[in-house]
């Protein structure tokens, strides 16, 4: 089973990253950019067959590792 | 060769404070902290390896900076996870004395022993130069030498060095007197919240910086203005 994991940055954050993005858009001439924000994403295959058990699973190593919950929220997708 | 610093012999008569530095791959400044650590207290501190599972018997343990596991996924998310931290995090609950610097504060914030986190420089550059910090508690173990509202020059090299923390955690770290350090009005050189550069836990055993001391000791660093915070591991 794969999980399609998505890391953004908690609302409030400060995003410079995003902030840099927004303003090359703004450069290329991109004048309907409001606002950009950057965030990670994981593809992890797991050996679990469950879809519920496969997302308790994938839950604990996003609470582990592959997020920061004091900055960060995650998103599973399993298929 | 002369290795360029020297032992302060005002502070030989009963050297007592054992530390461990510990290594992470792509750790770069255990050995500056293990000499400052050694000029100052007399007893070369023990490297302890990230694989270990067991620290020393040790009074103190030092995470120092570099780029542990090239801060992939997050700096200082990889290490906060290997095997010794499992022992540092218990030992640091009973009272044991840690102490992170630069990449160290983000490995022991990532472990959870700090509040917050630190993200990416506010500008988005990475810097490296000198700041002021202004010693706002002197009652640590490694401020006590140092009076209340003391300035300091120290460096910073860091591209992610931005401290953040909800709003109540800022409230408990500035309410508590909890930042230790904190960045002189015009030289935050990350954008940090409220200007932290450096915090103790409630505690008060646990400590993370982003600035340098270990590199601001000796007469060849230019300035010897850390020496005291150094200093301050023999009186606790």
């Amino acid at each position: 089973m794969k999980a399609k994991v998505k890391v953004t940055l908690k609302k409030g954050v400060l995003d410079p990253q995003g902030k840099a993005i927004e303003g090359a858009l703004g450069h290329l001439g991109f004048a309907g950019v409001e606002h950009v924000r950057q965030g990670k994403y994981f593809e992890i295959d797991v050996t679990e067959t469950d879809k519920a058990k496969a997302l308790s699973e994938v839950k604990a190593m996003c609470e582990k590792l592959i997020a920061n919950t004091v900055i960060e929220n995650y998103d599973i997708e399993l298929a | 060769m002369d290795p360029g610093f020297r032992r302060d012999d005002r502070n030989f008569g009963t050297p007592h404070m054992k530390s461990a530095v510990v290594v992470f791959p792509g750790i770069n400044r255990e050995r500056d902290m293990m000499i400052a650590l050694e000029a100052v207290t007399g007893i070369a501190p023990v490297a302890v390896w990230h694989t270990d599972t067991e620290l020393p018997k040790v009074d103190l343990i030092v995470v120092p900076g570099g780029f542990s596991y090239g801060d992939y996924l997050r700096c200082g998310a990889i290490a906060a996870r290997s095997p010794i931290m499992t022992d540092i995090r218990a030992k640091a609950l009973k009272g044991l004395k840690v102490l992170g610097v630069c990449n160290g504060f983000q490995i022991i914030t990532e472990a959870g022993l700090l509040p917050g986190a630190l993200v990416r420089n506010a500008h988005l550059h990475f810097v490296c130069r000198e700041v002021k910090l202004e010693i706002e508690n002197n009652s640590t173990f490694f401020t006590n030498r140092v009076k209340k509202g003391t300035v300091v020059s120290c460096p910073v090299a860091h591209g992610e060095g931005n401290y953040i923390c909800d709003e109540e955690t800022l409230k408990s770290l500035e309410g508590e007197g909890r930042v230790v350090f904190r960045y002189t009005l015009d030289t935050n050189p990350n954008g940090a919240m409220n200007n932290i550069a450096g915090i103790v836990n409630k505690a008060g055993n646990v400590i993370g910086m982003m600035p340098h001391p270990e590199n601001m000791i000796e007469p060849l660093h230019g300035k010897t203005d850390c020496r005291p915070l150094f200093e301050s591991l023999l009186a606790a």
